[in-house]
C-alpha cells in the first residue's frame, strides 16, 4: 500500500573548491513515500539546502555528483536530460522557498505569476484565471479575483507564502518541497501555515519533504523525520520514535537544546558545545564525536553505518551498537 | 528610582499610528521582554527609546533624565549607559572592518582616547567566549552565532546599564540560542545589565525576561510578570499567542486557539476592543473601548477578560 516516490540511494554530493572538496553530503539515504509528509531537521551547514538542490537539479556549477542515485517514481533524476528535468519542475515536484518577500516577482500581478506558471496547460485565460482564484481561495486568501489584480507589494509576508503554497500546489504536484518555509514568520501565521498545509495535503494527497530547524513544527506535522548533521544522515524514523526514543546523541541533544522543550525557568538552557567540523577537511571516524559526550574509542576510528534499529528506525552510532552486542 | 520610563510613548509616520501611546518600567538589572506579532510595534518602541526612531508624544526618562526627542549632543554621552542590539547579525556590522575594529568603535566614538584597544577587543572577545585571534577577521568570516556574539561585545563594550535587543536569537539555530541566552543571563548577573529583549519567541522568553508586556497594533494589551503571564494569562491575544508555539513533542495535546486573519492595517484601525474582529472570545461589550487597568502589578486591556 506504501508506494515510494522519491528514493535516495547512497548519495554523495562534494563542491570544489579552492581548499579542495568540500564534502557536503556523504551517503545520504531515506524514502519519501506517496502522499507523505517527511521532515528533515538539522543545523546550519548540515546539508539540508545542497539536498534540496541535488533533488531538483538546481545545483551550483562546482557541485559533483560523486555517488548514488535520486530516484523519483523509478527515475534517477541525475541521469535525466535538462528538458526531462525541466518538465518534472513545477510540475510533478515544486517548491516553496523560505523568504515569501523574495519569491514573487515585484513588477508582476499575482495574478500574471499565476498565469505564467500555467503555461503548459491547454486552457484558456479565463480558466487559467479561474484556477488561479480557486487556488488563492484554497489557501485562506478572501476575495481571490480582486487579489489577483494586486502585487505582491500590497499583501503581507504570510499572504505572499500562502501564495507561494498555491502557486506550488497548482499543478497538483506528487512531491512538494518545503525549504523553511515558516522561518520569516510569526509564531501565529507559522501555525496558520502549517494547518493549512496539513489540509492542502489532505486534499491533494501529494507528498511533502519539509524542512526546517525548528522540531515543534516537525513534530507536529510530519510523519517521519530523517536528521542530519554536517552532510550525513544521523538518524531517522517515525515522528514519534525520534521525539520520544532518539537514538543518536545528536538527536538526544537538540531535542534538549529545543527551549520550548524546557518549561520551567531555567537559569542555565542546555547546548551544544564545539563546532561543526570542517567538511573540506573531515576527521576520521564518527563526525559527532568531537560534540558527543558519550565518544567511545572506537568512535575516533570507524565511521557508524546507518543501522535500522528497529522497522523503520535507523540511527548511526556505536552505542547502539554496544547495547546489541552486550 | 526606575532605570527607565517609558511613559504614553507615541510615533506616527503621517497618519500612520505606530505607536499609540506605550507605557512600561524598567528597573536597574531587570530584563523586560514585549512580545507581539509583526508589525505591533516593538522594533519602533526601542528604537524611540534610543533616539533612532521619532516619538512626537510622551516622555522616556533614563535614570531620571527625560531624552524625549533630546539632540544627538544629549543623547551621545547617554549611549554610553544604553547600548543596543540590531536585529540582523551580520547586516549590524560593517563588512569593511575587522572585529577589534568593531568592538572598539564604541571606545572611539566616545573619545576614549586612553584604552588600549587592542587589550579592550581581548577583553571583551573572551566576555563573549570568543578567542583572541578573531579580532582580524572581518565579519563575512563569521558564522551567525559568532557574529551575534560580536554584536554582544559591541554593546558590552562600554560597560552600559540598559541593553536594547531586537530579536537577539532571531534565525540561529537552537544550540547557538541557548548559548547566547546563558551569555545574556550569566552578563546580567555579573555585571547588573538591565535588558528590554523584544522577540515574537516566547519559548526564549520564559527563559530571560523578569516581566513581560504583550503589543498588538502599538499599544500594550497585557503586561505582568513572565511567571503570571504564561500561567494565567487574562488578555484572549495573550492566550492565542501562546498557544501558537509548537510545541516539540508529537504527542502533545494542543488546545490551540486559533488566531484568525492577520493585524488590521494601521489606518484602519477597528473599533472599541482593536482586538475583537480577531478574537475568539469578543463579547457584546467589546465594541466599547477598553482602558488600560493595572490590578497587583498585572495590567490589562480588555473587557472580556479570561479567568
Amino acid at each position: 500500500m506504501t508506494e515510494t516516490l522519491l528514493e535516495i540511494d547512497h548519495l554523495s554530493v562534494d563542491y570544489e573548491t579552492g581548499r579542495g572538496d568540500l564534502k557536503a553530503l556523504r551517503d545520504i539515504t531515506f524514502n519519501v513515500n506517496k502522499g507523505e509528509i517527511v521532515g528533515i531537521v538539522g543545523e546550519s551547514g548540515c546539508g539540508k539546502s545542497t539536498l534540496i538542490s541535488s533533488i531538483l537539479r538546481l545545483t551550483a556549477p562546482n557541485t559533483r555528483f560523486r555517488e548514488g542515485e535520486i530516484r523519483f517514481k523509478g527515475q534517477d533524476l541525475l541521469q535525466a536530460s535538462d528538458r526531462q528535468m525541466r518538465d518534472l519542475r513545477g510540475a510533478d515536484i515544486s517548491i516553496v522557498f523560505q523568504d515569501p518577500m523574495q519569491t514573487h516577482n515585484p513588477v508582476l500581478t499575482i495574478g500574471q505569476q499565476m498565469l505564467d506558471i500555467q503555461h503548459r496547460s491547454k486552457q484558456s485565460k479565463a480558466d487559467k484565471l479561474a484556477h488561479a482564484a480557486k487556488m488563492l481561495g484554497a489557501v485562506g486568501i478572501p476575495d481571490p479575483e480582486a487579489r489577483l489584480k494586486q502585487y505582491p507589494h500590497e499583501f503581507s509576508g504570510g499572504m505572499r507564502q500562502r501564495i507561494a503554497i498555491a502557486m506550488a500546489l497548482m499543478s497538483e504536484p506528487d512531491l512538494l518541497i518545503a525549504d523553511e518555509p515558516t522561518t520569516a514568520l510569526d509564531a501565529t501565521l507559522e501555525v496558520q501555515i502549517i494547518e493549512r498545509l496539513q489540509e492542502l495535503q489532505r486534499e491533494f494527497h501529494c507528498a511533502i519533504l519539509f524542512i526546517s530547524h525548528h522540531l515543534g513544527v516537525i513534530a507536529e506535522l510530519c510523519d517521519r523525520v530523517v536528521v542530519m548533521y554536517a552532510g550525513a544522515v544521523v538518524e531517522s524514523g517515525e515522528v514519534r520514535e525520534i521525539f520520544h526514543d532518539p537514538k543518536h546523541p545528536y538527536t538526544r541533544r537538540l531535542i534538549e537544546c529545543d527551549p520550548g522543550h524546557i518549561k520551567e525557568r531555567a537559569r542555565v538552557l542546555p547546548t551544544i558545545p564545539g563546532e561543526v567540523p570542517d567538511l573540506a577537511n573531515l576527521p576520521g571516524g564518527c563526525i559527532f564525536r568531537d560534540r558527543c559526550d558519550q565518544a567511545m574509542a572506537r568512535c575516533a576510528t570507524d565511521v557508524p553505518p546507518l543501522d535500522q534499529l528497529k522497522e523503520g528506525h535507523h540511527a548511526a552510532c556505536w552505542l547502539n551498537h554496544e547495547e546489541v552486542t552486550t | 528610582m526606575n532605570l527607565l520610563n517609558v511613559v504614553d510613548l507615541k510615533t506616527s509616520y503621517g497618519p500612520v499610528n505606530v505607536l499609540a501611546g506605550v507605557s512600561f518600567f524598567v528597573e536597574p538589572g531587570e530584563t523586560y521582554a514585549l512580545v507581539g506579532e509583526s508589525g505591533s510595534g516593538k522594533t519602533t518602541v526601542i528604537r524611540a527609546i534610543a533616539g533612532l526612531a521619532p516619538a512626537q508624544d510622551g516622555s522616556v526618562t533614563f535614570e531620571g533624565q527625560e531624552i524625549r526627542g533630546a539632540p544627538e549632543s544629549v543623547m551621545r554621552p547617554l549611549r554610553k549607559d544604553m547600548a543596543m542590539m540590531f536585529q540582523d547579525p551580520v547586516g549590524s556590522l560593517s563588512p569593511r572592518l575587522t572585529i577589534r575594529s568593531l568592538i572598539t568603535e564604541p571606545y572611539r566614538i566616545q573619545g576614549m582616547k586612553d584604552r588600549d584597544l587592542d587589550a579592550e577587543a581581548k577583553r571583551l572577545l573572551g566576555m563573549v567566549n570568543l578567542p583572541a585571534h578573531f579580532a582580524d577577521r572581518y565579519p563575512y568570516q563569521l558564522s551567525g552565532g559568532q557574529a551575534r556574539r560580536v554584536g554582544v561585545a559591541r554593546a558590552l563594550a562600554l560597560e552600559p546599564k540598559l541593553i536594547l535587543a531586537d530579536e537577539p536569537t532571531a534565525g540561529l539555530d537552537v544550540s547557538v540560542q541557548g548559548e547566547l541566552l546563558n551569555l545574556l543571563n550569566d552578563l546580567r548577573e555579573r555585571l547588573g545589565l538591565a535588558m528590554v529583549i523584544i522577540t515574537h519567541n516566547l519559548s526564549v522568553v520564559r527563559h530571560v525576561a523578569d516581566r513581560m508586556g504583550i503589543m498588538y497594533l502599538g499599544r500594550l494589551v497585557e503586561e505582568g510578570t513572565t511567571e503570571a503571564i504564561f500561567h494565567d494569562p487574562r488578555h484572549p491575544y495573550t492566550r492565542c499567542l501562546l498557544s501558537a508555539n509548537p510545541e516539540p513533542d508529537p504527542d502533545a495535546r494542543l488546545d490551540r486557539i486559533a488566531l484568525k486573519g492577520e493585524p488590521p492595517s494601521l489606518l484602519k484601525r477597528p473599533s472599541g476592543c482593536e482586538f475583537r474582529e480577531r478574537c475568539p472570545f469578543a463579547k457584546d461589550i467589546c465594541t466599547q473601548t477598553p482602558e488600560w487597568e493595572v490590578n497587583g502589578g498585572h495590567g490589562l486591556r480588555c473587557l472580556a477578560p479570561l479567568s
